[in-house]
């Protein structure tokens, strides 16, 4: 078995138009960058996108973003970005902000073929009422509202009902990965990528370092291979070319 | 006088007990830490995947992939462990977490959160806050007690939306320590040199002071 796809355009060779991709990553952290800018290469728009975040400080998501490739974003934090906001209130993108736990399980939930769940996150709010507006008309109306959803009592305390998520492609970024597609991750980096993978019906894994099946100990795969489609090895430049969003340091006592 | 940020956190660091698990929201909790009296000692959990969490790195320390929930560069400490984010969310809405520590914009006396949204402005994210204030199994407010233009922040109702609904146990302020109790808002505590009369005319609901000290 040998999952390893030479170049990052062959592995994204048949992500179309309008595909839907989970994105592992959170902030600029354990974010696909280098098959992301593959599918910018590509030219491919439309895509609706499910990801915590929708990429920082021109990186990641953003290079998409910027481009006007991106039609729908389902994630749970956005930040002051001025360029979504922009797109957003003129009506060129929707967002469905979900709590950050819901969107977790969601992904979670889509590859373990469970197909929803009720949770106690955003219960008596408008993430559980409706109301929130997905996709604005462009002249400061509203085009498209979240829909309310089912609320249900367990023992006494009320929970929402939240849909699972599939995608046609999951993308990921790991530290490690063998030919069968088995992955590890470095510290903070996992994340969504585990979950991303899981959602994807095709995974894509863009990986740092690639070794042969039997080079990971079995006991220490974070994601088994079942879930991913696809490795590509990257460059040592490209595996090195991490972001930081908010460098924050403890300075050395003289 | 009123409460300095630094005071705030200090006492909320009062509020954590040794071997507790906690989850402190960006801003004014990160502060908390610091105040940590002898012999207590929480593990910090950033609901990106850390439960451990340490100091900020030294200049040669720093690493890409260790950030916090703030994505700031951070470090770990002795025991800490790295996990995905829906073992993340399973851990904070299974009730594992001790105390969520966050901030709000309005809460309400039967402890409404707001702290997500400003209708007309552009919304930024929720983030992990709905999924924290339902799951932590003890919720701390730590804000200004009223807004810049002297409006009050705590009030009968919140105007804002909703973060969650009768989620708040204990808020802390400036001014004062109150407690969401089933009968409204209780007193607990003055800051120094601040009255019960002073909470109560810059609070937007009616605050109970019989047990304050």
């Amino acid at each position: 078995m040998d999952k390893v796809v030479a170049t990052t355009a062959e592995a994204v060779a048949d992500v179309h138009d309008g595909a839907s991709l989970a994105v592992g990553g959170f902030g600029v952290s354990g974010v696909p960058t280098v098959v992301i800018h593959a599918l910018f290469d590509k030219g491919v728009r439309g895509l609706s996108v499910v990801s915590n975040n929708c990429g920082a400080i021109g990186t990641g998501l953003a290079v998409l973003l910027d481009a006007g490739r991106i039609s729908r974003v389902t994630g749970s934090y956005i930040g002051a970005n001025k360029e979504f906001a922009r797109q957003y209130l003129g009506g060129e993108i929707e967002l469905e902000l979900i709590p950050q736990g819901t969107l977790a399980e969601r992904l979670r939930a889509g590859g373990s073929g469970i197909p929803a769940f009720y949770t106690p996150a955003g219960v008596g709010t408008q993430v559980a009422d409706g109301g929130l507006p997905w996709r604005y008309d462009g002249q400061g109306g509203v085009a498209v509202s979240s829909p309310p959803k089912e609320v249900r009592e367990f023992d006494g305390t009320a929970y929402v009902l939240e849909r699972a998520i599939n995608t046609d492609f999951g993308l990921v970024r790991a530290a490690r990965g063998d030919r069968h597609g088995n992955l590890v991750f470095n510290k903070a980096a996992r994340n969504f990528n585990p979950l991303a993978a899981m959602a994807g019906r095709v995974t894509i894994a863009e990986v740092e370092e690639l070794v042969e099946p039997g080079e990971i100990d079995p006991d220490h795969v974070h994601v088994p291979g079942v879930f991913v489609q696809r490795v590509v090895e990257l460059t040592p430049e490209q595996a090195c070319d991490k972001q930081i969003e908010k460098r924050t340091v403890t300075e050395a006592s003289s | 006088m009123a409460w300095t940020r630094e005071q705030i956190a200090a006492r909320a660091a009062l509020e954590l007990r040794d071997g507790e698990y906690v989850n402190l929201g960006i801003g004014l909790p990160t502060l908390i830490p610091n105040h940590l009296p002898p012999g207590v000692e929480v593990t910090l959990e950033s609901e990106n995947g850390i439960l451990g969490t340490g100091r900020y790195p030294h200049e040669d320390e720093v690493d890409p992939d260790l950030v916090n929930a703030g994505k700031e560069t951070v470090t770990v400490l002795p025991g800490a462990s790295f996990f995905d984010s829906a073992l993340s969310f399973g851990m904070i809405r299974g009730g594992h977490i001790d105390t969520a520590v966050l901030g709000a914009m309005q809460v309400s006396a039967r402890g409404d959160l707001a702290n997500w949204a400003v209708p007309g402005k552009m919304i930024t994210g929720i983030g992990g806050a709905m999924d924290l204030v339902h799951g932590a199994r003890r919720v701390i407010v730590t804000m200004a007690h009223t807004a810049k233009d002297g409006s009050p922040k705590i009030l009968e109702e919140c105007a804002l939306p909703l973060t969650g609904k009768g989620c708040v146990d204990r808020i802390i302020t400036d001014l004062c320590v109150l407690d969401v109790t089933g009968d409204g808002l209780a007193l607990v505590e003055l800051a120094p040199g601040t009255t019960a009369d002073e909470v109560a005319a810059r609070t937007g609901a009616k605050v109970r002071a019989e047990a304050a000290v």
